[in-house]
């Protein structure tokens, strides 16, 4: 603007814009000095981050793509190089884990430490969901503390289950085997499945009907110790629990015992091979197995 | 200085222009790379269109705010990764209309939810998730079991994401219904279902409570096949690595 614009303000002795209204004036205070360098900095900056980092799209004759910028940064690569410096370092380790056979695993105290300490690790980020954070399990999901296991408790059959998952229809190696639906599926009359019911209570040592249970026990002879053998113990090749000791998956009163019996219980495990590498899911047999209820392979040919 | 500004501060127009061209210039720097970029350009094998009764649990993902606490996208850092599996590829989104990433962590990521835990889970979660996370502080969801999942607008929801781009063909609109019902029950004819989605469609009782469809259903279908569609291993870190 040319100069015969220019109206100092008296007091401030800052220009005015040269609007008035009502006399009321309006003043040009330009942008303090430190805000004004502050801002071209910020441009330099950019004008550097733009050659520095990918940022300018061109078209290189075919197809468009964009600059790699000087250090030719890719978040990708970055993260890549980390988890492989991680891979290097515990690679001894993880080498002599996927190598050894547990048996030498277990008898090597430094692999043990790696093993255990990584398979704590894991659990608590795949397994603690449903078995909980100290595998003590919930209803429908077993204690992995105790020595009562569905599918075997030595360290081979955990890390067989671990692998393959239960019931885990992806797997064509997954451990299965299908409780009918008594009830549901009209194989019992319901007054037999009430029978049953009193029987298994009978096996299990709790309150029954001595009368409806030895009714009951023909029932089971017939349909169910296929799976869960004649004394009730169960199959651990079928993942049929035994009936016989205290511990329930989803109950042990005599409702919950009644609807097992007339929807029956196909509980499922994910399995883990397509999500962890070997190394891991054999640290997680280790540390499964450690946990307190891990079965010898002598103790359980012996059972 | 001098007042050379002071022709945006006295004409509106000129103001408004100048504004335009600032904004303009910010967008097309931030905005254009994207489409050029390959990270976020890459086409992945895999992805297919979710299945009119993964979309209807994507729908009760969206009405129950489920992304107000739960991000869909692992980013590209070691602990991430470590924890949650491969990052997530920009592609794993592209029929996410809107896309769920989220803003904010206060349960866990579930961009790779699908797989890791077992329908039964999921079933006991919902209805109270303190029954296995002892100290989760989710709210409960135990009406998604009771609630007959409404379909009548199943069609059209097909059809409005055909219109975002989703490549839904006239088949998969018209059979929209008889998709959705097939898939949630293993006794059905579903042939049809894995002929239009491909075989990697998983077909179960997902609430297991027999023949009705729930929301509760739709809502495990949905959650059950984050994550799983894509083999990462092609793409991003192993892919790397081995360059």
């Amino acid at each position: 603007m040319s100069s015969e614009h220019k109206d100092v303000d008296q007091h401030s002795g800052t220009e005015t814009t040269g609007h008035e209204w009502d006399g009321i004036k309006e003043l040009n205070t330009p942008l303090p000095k430190w805000w004004l360098y502050t801002f071209y900095v910020t441009v330099v900056w950019a004008l550097g981050y733009f050659i520095v980092f990918p940022a300018i799209p061109y078209f290189d004759g075919s197809k468009w793509d964009a600059t790699g910028g000087v250090i030719n940064y890719d978040q990708r690569a970055v993260v890549a190089e980390a988890v492989e410096e991680n891979e290097a370092r515990l690679k001894p380790y993880t080498e002599a884990i996927v190598k050894a056979s547990f048996q030498e695993i277990l008898a090597d105290q430094e692999l043990m430490d790696v093993a255990y300490a990584g398979g704590s690790i894991a659990f608590k980020e795949n397994c603690a969901g449903c078995h909980g954070t100290g595998a003590q399990g919930f209803v429908a999901f077993p204690n992995l503390n105790d020595d009562d296991w569905l599918w075997g408790g030595t360290i081979e059959d955990i890390h067989q289950t671990i692998t393959h998952g239960i019931r885990w229809e992806q797997d064509y190696d997954t451990r299965y085997s299908q409780m009918p639906s008594f009830g549901s599926d009209e194989i019992l009359e319901k007054e037999d499945i009430k029978d049953v019911t009193q029987y298994v209570m009978q096996l299990g040592g709790l309150d029954h009907s001595a009368e409806a249970a030895a009714r009951g026990a023909t029932v089971f002879e017939e349909q169910c110790s296929v799976c869960h053998a004649a004394d009730g113990k169960g199959d651990k090749t079928q993942g049929a629990p035994n009936l016989t000791d205290a511990i329930w998956l989803f109950g042990s009163d005599r409702e919950t015992i009644y609807e097992t019996i007339y929807y029956a219980r196909n509980s499922v495990m994910p399995a883990w091979k397509e999500r962890l590498d070997e190394a891991t899911i054999k640290k997680l047999a280790v540390y499964v197995y450690s946990l307190g209820g891990g079965v010898e392979p002598s103790d359980a040919a012996a059972r | 200085m001098q007042m050379s500004h002071a022709i945006f501060e006295r004409n509106s127009i000129i103001l408004l222009i100048g504004v335009l061209i600032t904004v303009a210039i910010g967008g097309i720097v931030e905005i254009v790379p994207l489409f050029l970029i390959k990270n976020t350009i890459e086409r992945v094998e895999g992805m297919r269109p979710y299945t009119p009764l993964e979309l209807a649990g994507r729908q009760i993902y969206l009405r129950e705010g489920c992304y107000t606490c739960h991000s869909q996208m692992i980013r590209s850092l070691r602990s991430e990764v470590d924890r949650y599996g491969h990052y997530s590829l920009a592609a794993e989104s592209m029929y996410d209309h809107p896309f769920q990433w989220g803003s904010k962590r206060t349960g866990p990521d579930l961009a790779r939810v699908g797989g890791k835990y077992s329908d039964e889970w999921h079933q006991v979660h919902m209805k109270n998730p303190r029954n296995v996370v002892p100290n989760s502080i989710m709210p409960g969801y135990a009406f998604l079991s009771e609630e007959v999942l409404e379909t009548e607008e199943i069609k059209d929801l097909i059809k409005a994401h055909r219109m975002t781009g989703v490549p839904y063909d006239d088949e998969m609109v018209e059979n929209a219904l008889a998709d959705l019902k097939a898939q949630a029950n293993p006794d059905s004819d579903y042939d049809d279902l894995l002929n239009r989605y491909g075989e990697k469609v998983s077909v179960r009782d997902f609430a297991g409570d027999g023949p009705k469809v729930t929301e509760l259903d739709a809502l495990i279908a949905y959650l059950q096949m984050l994550g799983t569609l894509v083999d990462t291993d092609v793409y991003g870190i192993e892919a790397k690595l081995q360059q």
